[in-house]
């Protein structure tokens, strides 16, 4: 949800919406002027140029006057216009967010393409021509992969795959039935209702089926604007967003094909049968391209442990070169980067330090909402640029054969599709996907990129596109979420995930395979274990660096939930003498023992004694139970999970184990002195902080200060599960058996004898949040982040 | 048959992988066999599931009790009116969910101690984890799901803890229980040689399609020996 502002009535609202109308002016204005400038300053920089010359050519010209403040638009022209509309766009989402009720009603987008228009008109209202922003080229390589990748890289694995037979099929036939339903009856209106002599009557039929397939397809940019608002369940936000990005194989090839068959103007059942052969290439192709550099991202990021600094940047570029090397081919460019980031993402996070992983998930947000920003305002800018020719048959025409379309296809399908469905679609979803199929920039950009002279009608098509687009994604966009209030259709169940919801899906998945194997069936689980055994024994080892590549997934999970629990408990109990030390939850977490950087002594230590420590962090330990809920799907917005907002229930609970902890000082447990043999020597559990920094706060940091990453994605593949043992490995990690414990940094490796009890009391530990260590903190960049 | 639910190819196929696991054709399977199919040997889970075809006491599984048992793992009918049954039928969720409870619930007091789960997860865990890093997380664990705090999982507790997360998938039906749709069933029954089924591909699948004459004795067979 957008983060609100706290507005006291009125005034505050009054107050955003004139800032924001400020805004808007100003940027407009500024973009005038700079247009403006652009005309009036050739003359000048020609003149300046002239002088140069002149001063070449004599040195004793000194006639002229030094110009001490000149005025040079043209050499900044273009980077500086290129500030300026992000700047604009940047400025308009934080507008937004200070009119408070706004958001609520009217998604973003919309309020960004009014933005666009606003803009375009200032422009073209004084007399300047609007700049043709929404370049197909700069919409198709710059604007558009950061939120491919975006989506992709934090993709939902395991719904995804488990739905993927119908977001599959939606994608597909549902993409093909769009194109040749709406393109043919567009044809068959355009030659029937209207006079011969019309525009109408003269497109062809090929004109049709490619106008057909490039309004068919949903898009991504907008399904996620507008979904991201409205929180519906996971499965349905996963059918249509799926369906979305998956679409895209689909446009490509029906759009070469007919562009090519409209040039040449003759289609032979040669074609057709390559057509459709070329649509398994470009799909395939895709993706094995986007796996490919997903392996190699991955292998990559095995060896960045002493380059921590441009770990993200070659998360970055290796997805865009996939991007752009599937794009060379022709091949679909958004499979190959969904499927280089979705490859990538759990060996790259096994191997990336904390504050990397925190750079990459930022990046990918700060671009991909300025893109989406973006885009949008593009969008209205270019709606006012035109040109268009508005012709009303065609443009009603199309928008209902849209929706009917639509409609038609979806309910068609899913009553193909709920035959091989165990979770069956009701009504109301089918309802939900059939109107969350909404058109946005890619239909815009792809009819953009069409030539006029094999296409006289671009701008019909144009307007077409444009009326469709403001269509779904204002009517549609907008009514979508008192719709899905109204049908009281399941949001997303902002369910805690617990280790047990862990144990046992595992569990289950297991079972379930046993039963399969029983029944002598290969199915759906057979196979996925089998990749996960395939997964563990070969290429986790390739591709993870260390010994990280034998740790359990159930065990990693665990860390991350104790990491964030505990550091919920610092954060919030801090009215309890305790000390503010995590330490009990580090003792499940291998260490690797580092060098102390302060050898200042103890301090802000509470005089408990050692008796007590150790039993508050048995206690700590044992009893830590509230659980961080997991963002499975990121808010442009906010990345911060609120860290207040877990039940009242758990406020309780954890109280009470508050009380607990005091009450409790009893004797002292060795339970700290676990020595381990978990094959993981050199490398550490880390769990990473979902929040952002102010989040919490960063507690002072100590000599021995372990310093604990909270991973908050990496269980979103429990189907990576391992669990096969490895039981030579285990014993050959017994010479390297390091204790469970924390060690004391300063105390070298050896002492791995397992009573350790007695450094206890040289433990004063203190958790740091590591979301944003200050730039002192560069010493900790490698490896050893010691809870 | 009734009871189980299944419609008669699914029991036919049943049949013939009863009789495929039932390498002495003697009628019922022994521990032996099922230890047989190979992917249990690897499944951490597998000799637990074994155990629970075989109800106490007995060391061997007729048609019968094979089917009732793989009857928990049908397809659950969402709009079947209820009424006038009193048992549920056995392929309901909480049916299923009972099942995967008695899997972990050995010692069948109706619940979950930290010592069955201990097994549990050390069963999963293998030996890449320590004792005690297994103990925290069955701590945990039950934490999180024991509301009466007696230190177990009992069944509705478990219900509770599972109960969303498996309303949203699918993971309780392994692919082989799906409804078989009419026409295929047709071709199944009438047609040899024929492709097999896109979605049932197993070798007993295959062996009833090359024995059509047989086919119809073969479900008077099965319907008998399941109303036994």
């Amino acid at each position: 949800m957008p983060s609100r502002t706290v507005s006291h009535g009125s005034s505050g609202r009054l107050r955003g919406l004139f800032l924001m109308m400020v805004l808007v002016f100003l940027e407009s204005s500024v973009f005038t002027l700079a247009f403006a400038s652009s005309d009036q300053h050739s003359p000048t920089t020609a003149h300046s140029d002239g002088r140069k010359a002149t001063d070449h050519g004599s040195h004793n010209n000194t006639g002229k006057a030094f110009p001490v403040l000149d005025l040079n638009y043209e050499n900044v022209r273009v980077p500086f216009e290129i500030s300026l509309w992000v700047l604009l766009a940047s400025l308009m989402k934080l507008g937004f967010h200070l009119v408070p009720h706004l958001s609520n009603i009217v998604p973003e987008s919309c309020l960004l393409i009014v933005v666009g228009l606003l803009v375009g008109g200032i422009i073209r209202g004084t007399g300047e021509t609007v700049p043709p922003v929404l370049d197909s080229k700069l919409f198709f390589y710059i604007l558009l992969p950061p939120i491919i990748l975006d989506a992709g890289y934090f993709l939902p694995i395991r719904p995804f795959m488990e739905n993927l037979g119908t977001i599959l099929i939606f994608a597909v036939v549902g993409t093909l039935w769009n194109a040749f339903f709406v393109g043919g009856l567009l044809y068959g209106v355009c030659q029937i209702g209207t006079e011969s002599s019309s525009i109408l009557s003269r497109i062809g039929l090929l004109q049709c089926l490619l106008f057909g397939s490039i309004i068919s397809a949903v898009d991504p940019v907008a399904v996620l604007a507008v979904f991201e608002e409205i929180h519906i369940n996971e499965l349905l936000h996963i059918l249509v967003f799926g369906e979305s990005l998956l679409n895209d194989a689909v446009t490509v090839v029906l759009y070469h094909l007919f562009e090519e068959f409209s040039g040449i103007g003759t289609v032979t059942l040669v074609k057709g049968f390559l057509g459709v052969i070329s649509f398994f290439v470009v799909a395939l192709g895709g993706v094995l391209v986007g796996v490919l550099y997903g392996i190699l991202a991955a292998f990559t990021s095995r060896f960045t442990s002493h380059t921590r600094v441009i770990e993200p940047l070659f998360v970055f570029l290796y997805s865009y070169m996939a991007y752009l090397s599937a794009e060379i081919f022709h091949l679909s460019g958004i499979m190959a980067l969904i499927a280089c980031g979705a490859v990538m993402r759990p060996y790259v996070e096994a191997n990336i330090s904390h504050k990397s992983h925190t750079t990459i998930k930022y990046f990918l947000k700060m671009w991909s909402s300025v893109s989406e920003t973006l885009i949008f305002i593009f969008l209205g800018v270019a709606t006012v640029a035109g040109p268009h020719d508005w012709n009303w048959t065609f443009v009603t025409v199309t928008v209902i054969l849209c929706l009917v379309a639509r409609v038609i296809g979806v309910v068609g399908l899913t009553f193909i599709i709920n035959k091989f469905r165990i979770v069956k679609l009701t009504t109301k979803d089918q309802f939900i996907i059939a109107y969350g199929g909404l058109r946005g920039a890619i239909a815009f950009s792809l009819g953009f990129l069409l030539e006029k002279d094999h296409f006289p009608e671009r701008e019909i098509f144009l307007t077409a596109i444009i009326t469709v687009i403001f269509f779904t994604v204002f009517v549609q966009g907008m009514t979508i979420k008192p719709l899905v209030e109204l049908l009281a259709v399941k949001k997303k169940q902002e369910a805690k995930r617990s280790i047990n919801e862990e144990i046992h899906t595992q569990f289950l998945d297991h079972l379930l395979t046993g039963i399969e194997d029983i029944c002598g069936h290969y199915g759906h689980h057979h196979w996925k274990d089998k990749l996960n055994r395939f997964n563990k024994k070969y290429v986790k080892k390739c591709l993870i660096a260390g010994e990280r590549s034998k740790e359990p997934q159930l065990i990693a999970f665990y860390h991350k939930m104790e990491m964030k629990q505990a550091i919920q408990l610092v954060e919030s109990g801090g009215g309890i003498k305790l000390p503010s030390a995590m330490p009990s939850t580090v003792s499940m977490q291998n260490i690797q023992p580092r060098p102390p950087t302060k050898p200042a002594a103890e301090r802000a230590i509470p005089q408990l004694s050692k008796t007590k420590e150790e039993e508050i962090r048995k206690i700590l330990r044992t009893n830590l139970q509230r659980t961080r809920q997991r963002l499975r799907s990121y808010n442009r917005h906010t990345l911060v999970a609120d860290p207040y907002e877990d039940g009242l229930s758990d406020l309780f609970l954890k109280k009470q184990k508050m009380f607990q902890i005091e009450k409790k000082l009893k004797e002292m447990n060795t339970y700290l002195t676990v020595p381990a043999p978990p094959p993981d020597s050199p490398t550490m559990c880390r769990a990473r902080l979902a929040s952002d920094p102010q989040a919490y706060s960063i507690k002072p940091a100590l000599n021995k200060v372990p310093m604990i990453q909270v991973d908050l994605a990496s269980p979103q593949s429990p189907d990576s599960v391992n669990l096969l043992d490895e039981f030579g490995q285990a014993n050959q990690q017994e010479e390297e058996e390091q204790g469970l414990m924390m060690k004391p940094p300063s105390r070298p490796r050896e002492g791995k004898k397992p009573g350790e009890e007695d450094e206890a009391k040289d433990q004063q530990k203190l958790m740091r949040c590591l979301s944003d260590p200050g730039p002192s903190a560069d010493e900790d960049e490698d490896g050893a982040f010691l809870p | 048959m009734d009871q189980t639910g299944f419609s008669s190819a699914h029991l036919l196929r049943l049949y013939d992988r009863f009789e495929c696991l039932d390498r002495d054709n003697r009628g019922y399977l022994s521990p032996n066999d099922f230890e047989a199919v190979g992917g249990l040997a690897m499944n951490p889970i597998g000799g637990r599931i074994i155990d629970a075809f075989f109800s106490s006491g007995q060391d061997t599984v007729d048609f019968s009790s094979f089917v009732r048992i793989l009857a928990h793992f049908r397809p659950t009918d969402r709009n079947r009116n209820k009424e006038g049954t009193q048992q549920e039928l056995p392929n309901s969720r909480t049916r299923k969910l009972k099942f995967a409870f008695q899997l972990y619930d050995l010692d069948r007091d109706g619940k979950i101690s930290r010592e069955e789960l201990l097994q549990v997860l050390r069963a999963m865990l293998g030996l890449q984890v320590t004792k005690e890093q297994l103990q925290s997380i069955a701590e945990r664990a039950i934490q999180e799901a024991d509301l009466d705090k007696d230190d177990a999982i009992s069944f509705d507790e478990f219900k509770k803890v599972l109960g969303f997360f498996l309303l949203q998938s699918q993971s309780l039906v392994p692919d082989r229980m799906k409804r078989i749709p009419p026409l295929r069933m047709i071709l199944a029954l009438t047609c040899s040689g024929v492709l097999p089924s896109l979605v049932h591909l197993s070798p007993s699948t295959e062996t009833m399609m090359e024995v059509r004459p047989k086919s119809r004795d073969r479900i008077i067979r099965a319907l008998q020996v399941c109303r036994t």
